[in-house]
């Protein structure tokens, strides 16, 4: 016992404790006005990304809807348009469909494609008054002209929020092999560019990026480089 | 006249809006956890996120006491006529929260044994979505829920609204003469 709580008589002991804690630190973060920072490779609600010229990442491929052990993805490819192709490739996504009420955020979609196309953010505040809303198609799902994700009125975004929006793919390497962390090997975002690699898993020294320094490149362009394939400058950060 | 349509006056309304405005500010939660959202739901009551700043940090293990059931983790089949039944003992007004994938739709529990939705069971109000929700996304649910009461109906609402409807045990006498809001 210490020399303070052996002057305060017996019963009163236990208020040593509580009048000491309004003098401390105060732990609450106010929800609804401030969010927490979410970690490193949060899994949050997804988007659909683009390619740099616009195009749509996704093949329609439905490696995502066979991986997921929720079953929650309904997707359905079709043969890409002659004269108005949706993807630089054979087929496209023609329907995406991810039930959110059934979505565990395993990110084992995000692992499977092989493009790149489905990531997840780090929006995790929403929630439905009806269940329809729940579903989210691919007007929802997929990356607006600037590759800004849509903003739903059920969902809380705050700004900032849209600059996370791939995380996981960019601190562990696509190819699966360790030794090609941290590089660049996936193909540029509409609006963001090619995305600076996060600090891996398995790097020794373990830091990551902080989320303040993770800028978007439509922020450091602000906007007038956009969409040209921009040398992959990553702040300085000790030896690499 | 003109004023036979006039469903509320000035004070009525002011009422009305007072009733509201109390039943958002202190919804008390029925305590049921089922599973690991149970976590997230202690979670949010602890100092980090302080559901009392929502007037919701009581968690009664009574039902009676209880105004919002936040079903919380995957129901099971034995377990789902205890839900009806702690919902069916809680007081008018009452509302619930299907809080998390598997208490919404059986998540990746597509078996046998797990109710795909509560709602199958009781009406829900407000679906989070999540694995578990964590408690930003359990009090952003709150908060539709307490701006679904303000703005809702003050009386019972209607089965048309999301939710199965079904009320257990309840004459079909009685059904006739409930008021249709």
């Amino acid at each position: 016992m210490s020399g303070l709580s052996n002057l305060v008589p017996r019963q009163l002991r236990g208020f040593v404790v509580t009048g000491k804690l309004p003098f401390k630190p105060k732990v609450t973060v106010q929800y609804p006005e401030e969010k927490r920072p979410k970690p490193e490779r949060f899994h949050g609600r997804h988007v659909l990304n683009r390619y740099e010229d616009g195009m749509e990442k996704c093949i329609g491929c439905e490696l995502c809807a066979g991986v997921c052990p929720a079953k929650c993805i309904y997707v359905r490819g079709a043969d890409n348009p002659p004269d108005r192709p949706v993807s630089p490739g054979e087929r496209y996504g023609f329907v995406y469909e991810i039930n959110f009420l059934r979505c565990i955020h395993c990110d084992m979609c995000v692992e499977a494609c092989p493009t790149e196309a489905i990531t997840e953010s780090k929006l995790f505040e929403f929630s439905f008054a009806s269940r329809s809303d729940a579903i989210y198609t691919k007007a929802e799902l997929l990356v607006d002209d600037d590759g800004l994700p849509q903003q739903l009125p059920w969902e809380d975004w705050k700004p900032g929020d849209d600059r996370n929006t791939s995380g996981w793919v960019r601190a562990t390497s696509p190819a699966g092999d360790a030794s090609s962390e941290g590089r660049a090997m996936w193909s540029g975002e509409l609006g963001y560019g090619v995305r600076r690699p996060q600090r891996g898993q398995s790097d020794p020294s373990g830091a990551d990026y902080p989320a303040d320094t993770d800028i978007s490149l439509r922020e450091t362009l602000s906007g007038a480089l956009r969409g040209i394939g921009v040398d992959d400058k990553r702040p300085d950060r000790g030896e690499d | 006249m003109g004023l036979e349509n006039l469903q509320h006056n000035f004070l009525t309304g002011t009422l009305e809006g007072m009733v509201k405005w109390a039943r958002a500010s202190s919804s008390w939660g029925a305590n049921f956890g089922l599973a690991c959202c149970a976590i997230e739901m202690m979670a949010s009551g602890a100092a980090n996120f302080d559901l009392a700043r929502f007037g919701m940090e009581v968690f009664r293990a009574s039902p009676r006491q209880a105004d919002v059931m936040i079903v919380a983790g995957r129901v099971s089949q034995k377990m789902a006529p205890v839900l009806r039944q702690v919902y069916d003992q809680m007081v008018e007004p009452k509302w619930v929260i299907s809080m998390g994938v598997c208490a919404s739709t059986g998540g990746m529990f597509n078996n046998y044994a797990i109710v795909q939705g509560v709602d199958q069971i009781v009406p829900v109000d407000v679906y989070a979505p999540g694995c578990p929700p964590g408690p930003e996304t359990l009090i952003h649910s709150i908060l539709t829920l307490h701006q679904k009461i303000r703005t809702g109906e003050i009386t019972r609402r209607s089965s048309a609204e999301p939710g199965a409807g079904v009320h257990l045990g309840e004459p079909d006498s009685r059904r006739a003469l409930r008021v249709k809001v």
